[in-house]
C-alpha cells in the first residue's frame, strides 16, 4: 500500500460558507485520507502554493458564492505552471450551476459535487482517480 | 392544569398503566423507527401528558399572557389579530439599478419591509476593484461601493414609508451612515428613518465568518452605534442577534438558541459596562431566527427564546416593557433547500413558515424553490411571498393568539430547551465568556460536529429527506436559475472609478485622517464616518484605514 492520500481541501476567493467543506474533510479523515483543510478567503496563488507545500494528491475546492468561473480556471493555470497539473487531482463542490459543467470538464475539473451528494461518493471517486496508484 | 387538578385524577398511576399497554403492543408490533427524533436528533417520546410538565412549572410564570411577562406566549398583546407580521423578502444581486427593480417589484406586490442582501465585496469592506473581489461582483448580493450606489438602490422608494434592514456585520456603521445620508438627501431626516442593521459581529467569528476586525475593536464600533443611534436615529434596530447563520452552519435547534442569545447577553453586558442605560438600547436589540424542518422543534425554540429574554434582561431592572421583549425575524432555513426535486422546496418552506408564524415572529422571510441552485428568479421569489400571503390569509392560524400554548407536547419541549440553553450558558461561563470560546473555538467545534452527524443521519438514512435519500426520482428537473453576468462587474468597476475621479480627493482623505484618529482614540466613529460616507469615501477605503488601526481576524483551520 502506497502513502496515505493527501488531500488539500480550499475555500477560494471571498466565500464564508464552510459547513459543506468541513463535512467533506472530516469524510475524507474518516476515510483515512491526510486532509489540510485552508480556511477561509484564499487566493488562487495561495492555493497552489499551500498544495505544493503539502504535497498533495488531490485537491478540493469548495465555492458557494458564484464565483468559481472566474477562480477555478486560475487556479488550473497556475498548477500547469508549476507543473503540478498532471499529478493532481481537482474536484470541486458546492452551488456550481449544471451549465458550467462542460466548461470546467475542459479544464480538467471532472469531479463536480453538488448539494446532496453522499460523501462516499466523493471517497469512492478519488480512490479511483487518484494520478498515482494508491 | 395545576399540579393538584393533576394530582386529583391519580394521573401518574393512569401513564402508567397506559405506557405498560403500549409497550406490550410494541413487543407484538414494533414500531416503525428505532428513535424516534428531531432535526436536531434530540429524542421524542410516544405521548405527552399533564405528567411531563416540569415539577415547578406554572402557567403565571412560566407562560402568562400575550404582552406581558415573561412573553412566552408573544412580545405584542394582540399579535396577528393587531397586525399580521412584516413580510421582509431579503434581495439583492447585480447593480444597484437591478437590485433596485427588484425590490420595487416586490413593493408592488404586497411586500411590506425592505431587506437588502450586499455582495461579499460590501461585506468583507473590499472594493469591487480588489483582487480578492474576482468573480464575485454582484453574485450573492447588490455591489455597493460608494454613496453614488446606495443613491440608485433606494432611488423612488419614500425611506419614510418603508423600513429596511441590512444584512450586513463588519462595515455595517458605513452602511447605516450611507443610509442615514440618503434618507438625509431625500429630506427624511434621520430619527424619521427605521430598519436594522444585523451588526452581529459575534456570530460572524461563531459561524457565518464575514468578520474583518479582531472581536474587541468590533464589539467597539457596535457599542459606538448603539450610542449614536440612541440619541440620533431613535427607530433603528442596532442589532439583529442572529441565530440564522449558527443554523445553517450545522448547529442543532437548542444550539441556535443557546449560542444566539448568548451573544445578546455579551452585547447587553458591554452596552451596560459602557455606561448605557438598559432602556436606552435594549428596546433596539432584535433577533434573527432560522426555521428548520422540524415543526414543533422550532416552534418551542422561539417560545423558549423569549422567556430566556425576559428573565435576562429583568435583573437589570428596565422601566420599559419593551426592554424586555425579544422581537424577532425569521427565515426559514436555506440549508433544507434541495437541488433534487426543486418544486419540493414550496412544500417545505410553507411548513417552515408556518412554524414561524405559531412561534410568534414579527417577520418572516419566505426562500424560494430555487435557492439550492442560484439566487432567486423573479418567478420563485413571487411563490415565496405568495407562501406568506396564504398563510396569513387562508390558513386561519391568525385568528387567535399563540394557539399552541397549553399543549403538553410544546410546554414540555419549551421547557427543555430553555434548560439545554441554560447548560451552554454555563459551559460557556466556564470557558471565561463569549469572547474567550471564540477564541478557543469551541462554537465552531460544537456546530460542525452537529453538521457532520447530520450527514451522517442522512447518509445512513436514519434521517428521510425526500428526494435525496429516498423517493428519488432519475429525471433531472429543469428549472429557470438567475444568471449574473460578469458585465455587472466591469460596470461596476467603472462607476466606482468614475466617482473616485469626480469627488474631491483632498477632502476624502482628511475624511479619512479623521477616522483613523477615531479608532485610534475613544470619540464616535459614527460622526467621521458619516461625514467620509458623503464625500463618496469608499467601503473598501474606509475598511482599511480600520484595518490600519484595528487589524485582522485571521479565522480558523478546524473541521
Amino acid at each position: 500500500m502506497g502513502p496515505k492520500i493527501r488531500v488539500l481541501l480550499a475555500k477560494p476567493g471571498l466565500d464564508g460558507h464552510d459547513r459543506g467543506v468541513k463535512v467533506v474533510a472530516r469524510a475524507l479523515r474518516d476515510a483515512g485520507m491526510e486532509v489540510i483543510y485552508t480556511g477561509l478567503h484564499k487566493s488562487p496563488e495561495q492555493i497552489v502554493e499551500a498544495a505544493l507545500q503539502e504535497d498533495a494528491d488531490v485537491i478540493g475546492l469548495s465555492s458557494l458564492s458564484g464565483s468559481h468561473m472566474a477562480l477555478f480556471p486560475r487556479i488550473v493555470e497556475l498548477l500547469k505552471e508549476k507543473d503540478m497539473f498532471e499529478d493532481t487531482l481537482i474536484i470541486a463542490g458546492g452551488i456550481i450551476p449544471d451549465q458550467d459543467y462542460e466548461s470546467l470538464s475542459a479544464i480538467g475539473i471532472e469531479g463536480i459535487f453538488g448539494p446532496g451528494t453522499d460523501t462516499d461518493e466523493i471517497v469512492n471517486y478519488i480512490k479511483q482517480n487518484l494520478k498515482r496508484p494508491i | 392544569m395545576t399540579k393538584e387538578s393533576i394530582k386529583l385524577v391519580n394521573i401518574e398511576e393512569l401513564r402508567e398503566k397506559w405506557e405498560s399497554s403500549y409497550n406490550q403492543r410494541v413487543n407484538r408490533h414494533p414500531e416503525r423507527l428505532k428513535k424516534f427524533m428531531t432535526t436536531s436528533s434530540k429524542e421524542i417520546q410516544n405521548l405527552y401528558d399533564p405528567t411531563d410538565i416540569p415539577e415547578d412549572w406554572s402557567y403565571q410564570e412560566d407562560l402568562g399572557y400575550p404582552g406581558r411577562y415573561p412573553f412566552t406566549r408573544g412580545v405584542q398583546q394582540s399579535m396577528y389579530r393587531g397586525r399580521l407580521w412584516t413580510m421582509r423578502q431579503f434581495a439583492g444581486f447585480g447593480s444597484a439599478e437591478e437590485t433596485n427593480q427588484r425590490f420595487k417589484f416586490l413593493l408592488e406586490n404586497g411586500m411590506t419591509g425592505l431587506s437588502v442582501a450586499f455582495h461579499l465585496p460590501t461585506i468583507y469592506g473590499r472594493e469591487s476593484t480588489h483582487l480578492m473581489s474576482l468573480g464575485e461582483v454582484g453574485k450573492l448580493g447588490v455591489a455597493i461601493d460608494t454613496l453614488k450606489d446606495m443613491e440608485i438602490l433606494f432611488d423612488g422608494i419614500p425611506l419614510d414609508k418603508v423600513t429596511t434592514s441590512m444584512t450586513i456585520n463588519a462595515p455595517a456603521a458605513i452602511l447605516l451612515a450611507m443610509y442615514i445620508t440618503v434618507a438625509e438627501k431625500q429630506g427624511v431626516s434621520s430619527d424619521k428613518i427605521g430598519g436594522t442593521i444585523q451588526n452581529d459581529i459575534l456570530k460572524e467569528y461563531i459561524a457565518q465568518k464575514s468578520y474583518i476586525f479582531p472581536p474587541t475593536p468590533s464589539m467597539r464600533i457596535i457599542v459606538d452605534i448603539m450610542k449614536y443611534c440612541s440619541t440620533h436615529v431613535p427607530r433603528w434596530n442596532t442589532i439583529s442577534i442572529s441565530g440564522y447563520h449558527i443554523r445553517e452552519a450545522g448547529s442543532t435547534a437548542a444550539q441556535e438558541l443557546a449560542f444566539t442569545l448568548a451573544d445578546g447577553m455579551e452585547y447587553v453586558r458591554w452596552a451596560v459596562e459602557a455606561g448605557m442605560d438598559i432602556d436606552e438600547f435594549a428596546p433596539r436589540l432584535s433577533f434573527f431566527f432560522n426555521s428548520h424542518n422540524d415543526f414543533f422543534e422550532e416552534i418551542c425554540k422561539y417560545r423558549a427564546a423569549r422567556r430566556i429574554w425576559a428573565k435576562f434582561i429583568k435583573q437589570y431592572n428596565p422601566k420599559n416593557q419593551q426592554s424586555l421583549w425579544l422581537r424577532f425575524h425569521t427565515q426559514t432555513a436555506g440549508c433544507s433547500l434541495t437541488a433534487q426535486q426543486p418544486y419540493l422546496n414550496v412544500v417545505r418552506t410553507t411548513i417552515q413558515a408556518l412554524a414561524a408564524v405559531l412561534g410568534g415572529t414579527q417577520s418572516l422571510h419566505t426562500n424560494s424553490l430555487d435557492e439550492a441552485l442560484a439566487l432567486p428568479s423573479e418567478e420563485a421569489v413571487e411563490i415565496a411571498l405568495r407562501t406568506q400571503q396564504l398563510l396569513a390569509h387562508e390558513s386561519g392560524v391568525t385568528n387567535t393568539i399563540d394557539p399552541l400554548g397549553g399543549s403538553y407536547f410544546i410546554e414540555r419541549l419549551t421547557s427543555e430547551m430553555e434548560k439545554e440553553a441554560e447548560e451552554y450558558f454555563h459551559k460557556i461561563e466556564q470557558l471565561g465568556g463569549v469572547i474567550p470560546a471564540i477564541e478557543k473555538g469551541f462554537f465552531q467545534t460544537e456546530i460542525s460536529n452537529a453538521a457532520y452527524r447530520y450527514q451522517k443521519e442522512i447518509e445512513e438514512k436514519e434521517r428521510i429527506i425526500v428526494g435525496v435519500n429516498d423517493f428519488q426520482k432519475d429525471e433531472k428537473i429543469e428549472i429557470p436559475i438567475l444568471y449574473i453576468s460578469d458585465e455587472v462587474a466591469d460596470r461596476q468597476i467603472r462607476r466606482l472609478n468614475q466617482v473616485k475621479e469626480e469627488r474631491d480627493n483632498v477632502a476624502v482623505k482628511s475624511a479619512l485622517d479623521k477616522i483613523k484618529k477615531a479608532a485610534e482614540g475613544t470619540d464616535n466613529l459614527m460622526p467621521p464616518i458619516i461625514e467620509a460616507v458623503k464625500l463618496y469615501a469608499s467601503i473598501g477605503e474606509i475598511c482599511d484605514v480600520l484595518r490600519e488601526v484595528f487589524g485582522e481576524w485571521k479565522g480558523d483551520q478546524l473541521f
